[in-house]
Protein backbone atom coordinates (compact mmCIF):
# COMPACT_ATOMS: atom_id res chain seq x y z
CA UNK A 1 0.00 0.00 0.00
CA UNK A 2 1.35 3.40 -1.04
CA UNK A 3 0.78 6.37 1.28
CA UNK A 4 1.55 10.04 0.59
CA UNK A 5 1.90 12.44 3.50
CA UNK A 6 1.08 16.17 3.32
CA UNK A 7 2.94 18.50 5.71
CA UNK A 8 3.34 22.23 6.21
CA UNK A 9 6.73 23.99 6.25
CA UNK A 10 7.01 23.70 10.04
CA UNK A 11 6.57 19.95 10.42
CA UNK A 12 8.67 19.39 7.30
CA UNK A 13 11.52 21.14 9.09
CA UNK A 14 11.78 24.09 6.69
CA UNK A 15 11.17 26.74 9.33
CA UNK A 16 8.47 28.64 11.18
CA UNK A 17 6.47 31.71 10.20
CA UNK A 18 9.43 33.09 8.29
CA UNK A 19 9.13 30.14 5.90
CA UNK A 20 5.33 30.05 5.75
CA UNK A 21 5.42 31.19 2.12
CA UNK A 22 7.26 27.97 1.11
CA UNK A 23 6.05 26.84 -2.31
CA UNK A 24 4.74 23.31 -2.90
CA UNK A 25 7.43 20.68 -3.25
CA UNK A 26 7.74 16.92 -3.01
CA UNK A 27 10.29 14.78 -1.18
CA UNK A 28 10.68 11.02 -1.56
CA UNK A 29 9.83 8.91 1.48
CA UNK A 30 8.78 10.10 4.94
CA UNK A 31 9.73 13.45 6.51
CA UNK A 32 9.28 14.62 10.12
CA UNK A 33 6.15 13.01 11.61
CA UNK A 34 6.16 10.71 8.57
CA UNK A 35 9.02 8.80 10.22
CA UNK A 36 6.64 7.84 13.01
CA UNK A 37 4.05 6.78 10.41
CA UNK A 38 6.68 4.57 8.81
CA UNK A 39 7.23 2.85 12.16
CA UNK A 40 3.49 2.42 12.73
CA UNK A 41 2.95 0.96 9.27
CA UNK A 42 5.79 -1.55 9.49
CA UNK A 43 5.55 -3.66 6.38
CA UNK A 44 1.82 -3.04 5.92
CA UNK A 45 2.23 0.21 4.02
CA UNK A 46 4.95 2.49 2.73
CA UNK A 47 5.18 6.27 2.97
CA UNK A 48 6.30 6.71 -0.62
CA UNK A 49 6.52 10.47 -0.57
CA UNK A 50 5.86 13.71 1.28
CA UNK A 51 4.32 16.85 -0.21
CA UNK A 52 5.17 20.09 1.55
CA UNK A 53 3.68 23.57 1.33
CA UNK A 54 3.93 26.67 3.51
CA UNK A 55 0.70 27.54 5.32
CA UNK A 56 0.61 31.18 4.21
CA UNK A 57 1.38 30.27 0.63
CA UNK A 58 -1.44 27.75 0.66
CA UNK A 59 -3.91 30.06 2.38
CA UNK A 60 -3.22 32.96 0.05
CA UNK A 61 -3.26 30.97 -3.20
CA UNK A 62 -5.66 28.17 -2.40
CA UNK A 63 -6.71 27.28 -5.91
CA UNK A 64 -3.24 27.31 -7.45
CA UNK A 65 -1.63 25.68 -4.40
CA UNK A 66 -4.22 22.92 -4.37
CA UNK A 67 -3.67 22.21 -8.07
CA UNK A 68 0.09 22.02 -7.58
CA UNK A 69 -0.07 19.92 -4.41
CA UNK A 70 -2.51 17.49 -6.03
CA UNK A 71 -0.20 17.13 -9.03
CA UNK A 72 2.71 16.30 -6.71
CA UNK A 73 0.58 13.83 -4.75
CA UNK A 74 -0.55 12.16 -7.97
CA UNK A 75 3.07 11.71 -9.09
CA UNK A 76 3.57 9.21 -6.24
CA UNK A 77 0.59 7.06 -7.42
CA UNK A 78 -0.69 6.62 -3.83
CA UNK A 79 -3.54 4.52 -2.48
CA UNK A 80 -4.17 6.78 0.52
CA UNK A 81 -3.37 10.35 1.55
CA UNK A 82 -2.52 11.42 5.09
CA UNK A 83 -2.57 15.16 5.83
CA UNK A 84 -1.19 16.61 9.04
CA UNK A 85 -2.22 16.28 11.86
CA UNK A 86 -2.89 20.00 12.14
CA UNK A 87 -4.00 20.13 15.82
CA UNK A 88 -5.44 23.63 16.36
CA UNK A 89 -3.38 25.39 13.67
CA UNK A 90 -6.07 27.14 11.62
CA UNK A 91 -4.27 27.76 8.36
CA UNK A 92 -2.65 24.32 8.46
CA UNK A 93 -6.02 22.69 9.20
CA UNK A 94 -7.67 24.49 6.31
CA UNK A 95 -4.78 23.53 4.02
CA UNK A 96 -4.94 19.86 5.12
CA UNK A 97 -8.71 19.80 4.61
CA UNK A 98 -8.49 21.51 1.24
CA UNK A 99 -5.79 19.07 0.07
CA UNK A 100 -8.01 16.16 1.19
CA UNK A 101 -10.95 17.62 -0.72
CA UNK A 102 -8.84 18.01 -3.86
CA UNK A 103 -7.48 14.48 -3.51
CA UNK A 104 -10.99 13.08 -3.11
CA UNK A 105 -12.55 15.05 -5.95
CA UNK A 106 -9.73 15.04 -8.48
CA UNK A 107 -7.98 11.74 -7.78
CA UNK A 108 -10.69 9.74 -6.04
CA UNK A 109 -8.15 9.23 -3.28
CA UNK A 110 -9.30 8.45 0.28
CA UNK A 111 -7.77 10.81 2.83
CA UNK A 112 -7.13 10.92 6.57
CA UNK A 113 -6.29 13.96 8.67
CA UNK A 114 -6.22 14.94 12.33
CA UNK A 115 -7.47 18.15 13.94
CA UNK A 116 -8.52 19.71 17.22
CA UNK A 117 -12.31 20.03 17.39
CA UNK A 118 -12.21 23.82 17.02
CA UNK A 119 -9.88 23.88 14.04
CA UNK A 120 -11.77 25.81 11.31
CA UNK A 121 -10.54 23.25 8.78
CA UNK A 122 -12.74 20.65 10.48
CA UNK A 123 -16.11 22.29 9.78
CA UNK A 124 -15.08 23.19 6.25
CA UNK A 125 -13.72 19.84 5.13
CA UNK A 126 -15.02 17.09 7.44
CA UNK A 127 -17.16 15.77 4.58
CA UNK A 128 -14.14 15.02 2.43
CA UNK A 129 -11.82 13.21 4.81
CA UNK A 130 -11.69 10.97 7.83
CA UNK A 131 -10.47 13.49 10.38
CA UNK A 132 -9.48 12.10 13.77
CA UNK A 133 -9.80 14.13 16.95
CA UNK A 134 -6.51 15.44 18.35
CA UNK A 135 -5.52 17.66 21.27
CA UNK A 136 -4.87 21.32 20.48
CA UNK A 137 -1.09 20.99 20.24
CA UNK A 138 1.66 18.68 19.01
CA UNK A 139 1.83 17.07 22.46
CA UNK A 140 -0.74 14.68 21.03
CA UNK A 141 1.32 13.80 17.95
CA UNK A 142 2.02 10.16 18.68
CA UNK A 143 -1.58 9.25 19.57
CA UNK A 144 -2.92 11.20 16.59
CA UNK A 145 -0.59 9.48 14.14
CA UNK A 146 -1.47 6.08 15.55
CA UNK A 147 -5.21 6.70 14.99
CA UNK A 148 -4.57 8.16 11.55
CA UNK A 149 -2.36 5.25 10.49
CA UNK A 150 -5.02 2.71 11.53
CA UNK A 151 -7.70 4.48 9.47
CA UNK A 152 -5.34 4.86 6.51
CA UNK A 153 -4.67 1.10 6.50
CA UNK A 154 -8.38 0.41 6.59
CA UNK A 155 -9.04 2.78 3.70
CA UNK A 156 -6.12 1.46 1.69
CA UNK A 157 -7.43 -2.08 2.06
CA UNK A 158 -10.90 -0.84 1.10
CA UNK A 159 -12.32 -2.35 4.28
CA UNK A 160 -15.78 -1.22 5.38
CA UNK A 161 -15.61 1.85 7.60
CA UNK A 162 -17.72 1.71 10.75
CA UNK A 163 -19.47 4.70 12.29
CA UNK A 164 -17.60 7.84 13.27
CA UNK A 165 -18.06 7.09 16.97
CA UNK A 166 -16.76 3.54 16.64
CA UNK A 167 -13.79 4.40 14.46
CA UNK A 168 -12.85 7.62 16.26
CA UNK A 169 -13.14 10.15 13.43
CA UNK A 170 -15.36 13.24 13.26
CA UNK A 171 -18.74 12.51 11.69
CA UNK A 172 -18.77 13.25 7.99
CA UNK A 173 -22.51 13.84 8.01
CA UNK A 174 -23.21 10.58 6.20
CA UNK A 175 -26.01 8.26 7.34
CA UNK A 176 -25.92 4.62 6.34
CA UNK A 177 -29.01 2.42 6.39
CA UNK A 178 -28.69 -0.96 7.99
CA UNK A 179 -30.85 -3.48 9.85
CA UNK A 180 -30.81 -3.76 13.61
CA UNK A 181 -31.93 -6.91 15.43
CA UNK A 182 -34.14 -4.86 17.79
CA UNK A 183 -36.79 -2.53 16.38
CA UNK A 184 -36.92 1.24 16.84
CA UNK A 185 -39.68 1.27 19.42
CA UNK A 186 -37.81 -1.10 21.72
CA UNK A 187 -34.57 0.82 21.29
CA UNK A 188 -36.33 4.10 22.07
CA UNK A 189 -37.89 2.67 25.23
CA UNK A 190 -34.52 1.30 26.35
CA UNK A 191 -32.94 4.66 25.73
CA UNK A 192 -35.67 6.43 27.71
CA UNK A 193 -35.29 3.97 30.60
CA UNK A 194 -31.52 4.40 30.61
CA UNK A 195 -31.99 8.12 30.73
CA UNK A 196 -34.44 7.91 33.61
CA UNK A 197 -32.04 5.69 35.53
CA UNK A 198 -29.27 8.18 34.90
CA UNK A 199 -27.35 5.58 32.88
CA UNK A 200 -25.40 6.41 29.75
CA UNK A 201 -27.19 6.10 26.41
CA UNK A 202 -26.35 7.00 22.86
CA UNK A 203 -28.68 8.88 20.55
CA UNK A 204 -29.23 7.47 17.08
CA UNK A 205 -29.98 10.86 15.61
CA UNK A 206 -27.68 13.62 16.69
CA UNK A 207 -29.02 17.14 16.52
CA UNK A 208 -26.92 19.58 14.49
CA UNK A 209 -24.63 21.86 16.45
CA UNK A 210 -25.41 25.50 15.75
CA UNK A 211 -22.89 28.25 15.50
CA UNK A 212 -22.57 31.54 17.30
CA UNK A 213 -21.21 34.84 16.07
CA UNK A 214 -20.18 37.98 17.93
CA UNK A 215 -23.11 40.44 17.89
CA UNK A 216 -22.84 43.19 15.26
CA UNK A 217 -22.35 46.75 16.50
CA UNK A 218 -25.62 48.55 17.25
CA UNK A 219 -27.18 51.32 15.15
CA UNK A 220 -25.80 54.66 16.17
CA UNK A 221 -28.26 56.90 14.32
CA UNK A 222 -31.77 55.58 13.94
CA UNK A 223 -32.88 58.76 12.15
CA UNK A 224 -30.78 57.95 9.10
CA UNK A 225 -30.97 54.15 9.30
CA UNK A 226 -32.23 52.10 6.37
CA UNK A 227 -34.05 49.07 7.76
CA UNK A 228 -34.97 45.91 5.86
CA UNK A 229 -37.84 43.52 6.56
CA UNK A 230 -37.24 39.78 6.19
CA UNK A 231 -39.45 36.85 7.06
CA UNK A 232 -39.29 33.08 7.25
CA UNK A 233 -43.06 33.14 7.77
CA UNK A 234 -43.86 32.44 4.13
CA UNK A 235 -45.57 35.75 3.28
CA UNK A 236 -45.21 36.39 -0.46
CA UNK A 237 -47.11 38.26 -3.19
CA UNK A 238 -50.39 36.46 -3.88
CA UNK A 239 -49.87 33.56 -6.28
CA UNK A 240 -46.33 32.86 -4.98
CA UNK A 241 -44.62 34.09 -8.19
CA UNK A 242 -41.26 32.46 -7.32
CA UNK A 243 -42.82 29.09 -6.43
CA UNK A 244 -41.17 29.01 -3.02
CA UNK A 245 -41.87 25.65 -1.47
CA UNK A 246 -44.44 25.52 1.35
CA UNK A 247 -41.97 23.51 3.42
CA UNK A 248 -38.32 22.42 3.10
CA UNK A 249 -37.69 25.58 1.09
CA UNK A 250 -34.65 25.71 -1.13
CA UNK A 251 -35.12 29.30 -2.30
CA UNK A 252 -36.14 32.71 -1.02
CA UNK A 253 -37.90 35.59 -2.78
CA UNK A 254 -37.07 39.30 -3.03
CA UNK A 255 -40.05 41.62 -3.48
CA UNK A 256 -40.29 45.33 -4.19
CA UNK A 257 -42.37 47.10 -1.57
CA UNK A 258 -41.55 50.68 -2.55
CA UNK A 259 -44.82 52.58 -2.37
CA UNK A 260 -46.60 49.74 -0.56
CA UNK A 261 -47.91 50.89 2.82
CA UNK A 262 -49.80 47.85 4.00
CA UNK A 263 -49.73 44.06 3.51
CA UNK A 264 -53.25 43.71 2.13
CA UNK A 265 -54.65 40.15 1.98
CA UNK A 266 -55.69 40.73 -1.64
CA UNK A 267 -52.02 41.35 -2.57
CA UNK A 268 -50.06 39.14 -0.16
CA UNK A 269 -50.61 35.70 1.29
CA UNK A 270 -48.81 33.15 3.43
CA UNK A 271 -47.82 29.95 1.69
CA UNK A 272 -46.11 28.52 4.80
CA UNK A 273 -46.97 24.86 5.43
CA UNK A 274 -46.05 24.82 9.10
CA UNK A 275 -48.64 26.90 10.96
CA UNK A 276 -52.32 27.83 10.85
CA UNK A 277 -52.57 30.58 8.23
CA UNK A 278 -55.93 31.95 9.35
CA UNK A 279 -54.57 35.21 10.80
CA UNK A 280 -52.09 35.60 7.93
CA UNK A 281 -55.14 35.47 5.65
CA UNK A 282 -56.92 38.15 7.67
CA UNK A 283 -53.92 40.49 7.72
CA UNK A 284 -50.40 39.51 6.56
CA UNK A 285 -49.05 42.43 8.63
CA UNK A 286 -49.25 40.14 11.67
CA UNK A 287 -46.23 38.38 10.12
CA UNK A 288 -44.58 41.12 8.04
CA UNK A 289 -45.22 44.34 9.98
CA UNK A 290 -45.23 46.66 6.98
CA UNK A 291 -48.12 48.93 8.03
CA UNK A 292 -46.58 50.01 11.34
CA UNK A 293 -43.08 50.23 9.83
CA UNK A 294 -44.46 52.70 7.25
CA UNK A 295 -46.19 54.62 10.03
CA UNK A 296 -42.92 54.91 11.97
CA UNK A 297 -41.05 55.85 8.80
CA UNK A 298 -43.57 58.67 8.17
CA UNK A 299 -43.15 59.86 11.74
CA UNK A 300 -39.39 59.96 11.24
CA UNK A 301 -38.70 57.39 13.97
CA UNK A 302 -36.12 55.85 11.64
CA UNK A 303 -34.64 56.89 8.29
CA UNK A 304 -36.09 54.68 5.58
CA UNK A 305 -37.60 51.28 5.02
CA UNK A 306 -35.56 49.28 2.49
CA UNK A 307 -37.39 48.94 -0.84
CA UNK A 308 -37.04 45.16 -0.99
CA UNK A 309 -38.38 42.63 1.46
CA UNK A 310 -37.14 39.05 1.56
CA UNK A 311 -39.23 35.98 2.27
CA UNK A 312 -38.96 32.24 2.56
CA UNK A 313 -40.69 29.44 4.46
CA UNK A 314 -38.93 28.24 7.56
CA UNK A 315 -40.37 24.81 8.14
CA UNK A 316 -38.42 21.64 7.51
CA UNK A 317 -35.83 23.89 5.90
CA UNK A 318 -32.35 22.44 6.26
CA UNK A 319 -29.82 24.39 8.27
CA UNK A 320 -27.52 24.43 5.24
CA UNK A 321 -30.17 26.07 3.06
CA UNK A 322 -31.14 28.55 5.76
CA UNK A 323 -27.50 29.53 6.19
CA UNK A 324 -27.12 30.01 2.46
CA UNK A 325 -30.27 32.17 2.30
CA UNK A 326 -28.79 34.26 5.11
CA UNK A 327 -25.46 34.65 3.35
CA UNK A 328 -27.10 35.65 0.07
CA UNK A 329 -29.60 38.04 1.64
CA UNK A 330 -26.86 39.50 3.86
CA UNK A 331 -24.69 40.12 0.82
CA UNK A 332 -27.54 41.92 -0.98
CA UNK A 333 -28.27 44.06 2.08
CA UNK A 334 -24.62 44.96 2.42
CA UNK A 335 -24.40 46.03 -1.22
CA UNK A 336 -27.60 48.06 -0.89
CA UNK A 337 -26.20 49.92 2.12
CA UNK A 338 -28.90 48.69 4.49
CA UNK A 339 -28.06 49.51 8.12
CA UNK A 340 -30.18 46.98 10.06
CA UNK A 341 -32.82 44.30 9.58
CA UNK A 342 -35.90 42.99 11.35
CA UNK A 343 -36.55 39.31 10.72
CA UNK A 344 -39.89 37.83 11.71
CA UNK A 345 -40.39 34.09 12.09
CA UNK A 346 -43.40 31.92 12.75
CA UNK B 1 -30.61 32.67 8.56
CA UNK B 2 -30.52 35.59 11.04
CA UNK B 3 -26.97 34.80 12.09
CA UNK B 4 -25.68 34.53 8.54
CA UNK B 5 -27.38 37.79 7.48
CA UNK B 6 -25.78 39.56 10.43
CA UNK B 7 -22.41 38.07 9.52
CA UNK B 8 -22.57 38.68 5.77
CA UNK B 9 -23.95 42.22 5.96
CA UNK B 10 -22.19 43.16 9.23
CA UNK B 11 -25.35 44.88 10.44
CA UNK B 12 -27.47 44.27 13.53
CA UNK B 13 -30.41 41.95 12.87
CA UNK B 14 -33.23 41.56 15.37
CA UNK B 15 -35.43 38.49 15.17
CA UNK B 16 -39.03 38.54 16.36
CA UNK B 17 -40.43 35.04 16.84
CA UNK B 18 -42.24 33.09 19.48
CA UNK B 19 -40.04 30.11 20.28
CA UNK B 20 -37.13 31.79 22.03
CA UNK B 21 -35.09 28.57 22.59
CA UNK B 22 -34.92 28.04 18.84
CA UNK B 23 -33.57 31.55 18.31
CA UNK B 24 -31.01 30.91 21.04
CA UNK B 25 -30.06 27.60 19.41
CA UNK B 26 -29.61 28.97 15.90
CA UNK B 27 -27.42 31.81 17.13
CA UNK B 28 -29.68 34.88 16.92
CA UNK B 29 -28.06 37.69 18.88
CA UNK B 30 -30.93 40.17 19.28
CA UNK B 31 -34.16 38.44 20.24
CA UNK B 32 -37.63 39.90 20.72
CA UNK B 33 -40.23 37.32 21.81
CA UNK B 34 -43.26 37.44 19.51
CA UNK B 35 -46.96 37.07 20.28
CA UNK B 36 -47.77 33.64 18.85
CA UNK B 37 -46.45 31.30 16.17
CA UNK B 38 -49.11 32.14 13.53
CA UNK B 39 -49.01 35.90 14.27
CA UNK B 40 -45.64 36.88 15.77
CA UNK B 41 -46.13 40.64 15.33
CA UNK B 42 -49.86 41.08 15.72
CA UNK B 43 -52.85 40.10 17.85
CA UNK B 44 -56.43 40.50 16.75
CA UNK B 45 -57.87 39.27 20.06
CA UNK B 46 -58.36 42.91 21.02
CA UNK B 47 -59.60 43.97 17.60
CA UNK B 48 -57.74 45.77 14.78
CA UNK B 49 -56.64 48.63 17.04
CA UNK B 50 -55.28 46.27 19.67
CA UNK B 51 -53.46 44.43 16.90
CA UNK B 52 -51.72 47.61 15.74
CA UNK B 53 -50.83 48.59 19.31
CA UNK B 54 -49.17 45.24 19.89
CA UNK B 55 -47.27 45.51 16.61
CA UNK B 56 -46.11 49.05 17.37
CA UNK B 57 -44.82 48.04 20.81
CA UNK B 58 -42.94 45.04 19.39
CA UNK B 59 -41.34 47.13 16.65
CA UNK B 60 -40.32 49.87 19.07
CA UNK B 61 -38.68 47.18 21.16
CA UNK B 62 -37.00 45.76 18.05
CA UNK B 63 -35.63 49.20 17.16
CA UNK B 64 -34.36 49.57 20.70
CA UNK B 65 -32.64 46.18 20.39
CA UNK B 66 -30.97 47.32 17.17
CA UNK B 67 -29.58 50.37 19.02
CA UNK B 68 -28.38 48.42 22.05
CA UNK B 69 -24.75 47.34 22.35
CA UNK B 70 -24.65 43.71 23.43
CA UNK B 71 -21.85 41.25 24.04
CA UNK B 72 -23.86 38.04 23.90
CA UNK B 73 -27.26 36.72 22.83
CA UNK B 74 -29.84 38.98 24.45
CA UNK B 75 -33.60 38.67 24.89
CA UNK B 76 -35.42 42.00 24.89
CA UNK B 77 -38.50 41.50 27.06
CA UNK B 78 -41.39 43.93 27.44
CA UNK B 79 -40.63 46.45 30.16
Amino acid sequence: MRVVHYLNQFYAGKGGEDKADWKPEAAPGPVGPGLELKKLFGDQAEVVGTVICGDSHYGENMEAAQAEVIKLIESFRPDVLIAGPAFNAGRYGVACGNVCQGAAEKLGLPAVSGMYNENPGLELYRKYAYIVSTPDSARGMRAALSKMAALALKLGRKEAMASAADEGYFSRGIRKNFFRPVNGAERAVEMALARLRGQPFKTEYEMPVFKRIAPAAPLTDLKTAVIALITSGGVVPRGNPDHIRVSSAETFGAYDISGVTDMKPEDYESIHGGYDRYWAGVDPDVIVPLDVMREMEREGVFGKLHDTFYATTGTGTSVAHAERFGQEIGEKLRKAGVSAAILTST
Amino acid sequence: MTREIEKAADIPVVQIATIVPIMLTVGTNRIVPGVAIPHPVGDYSNGPEGDRRVRRELLERALKALQTKIDEQTIFEKE
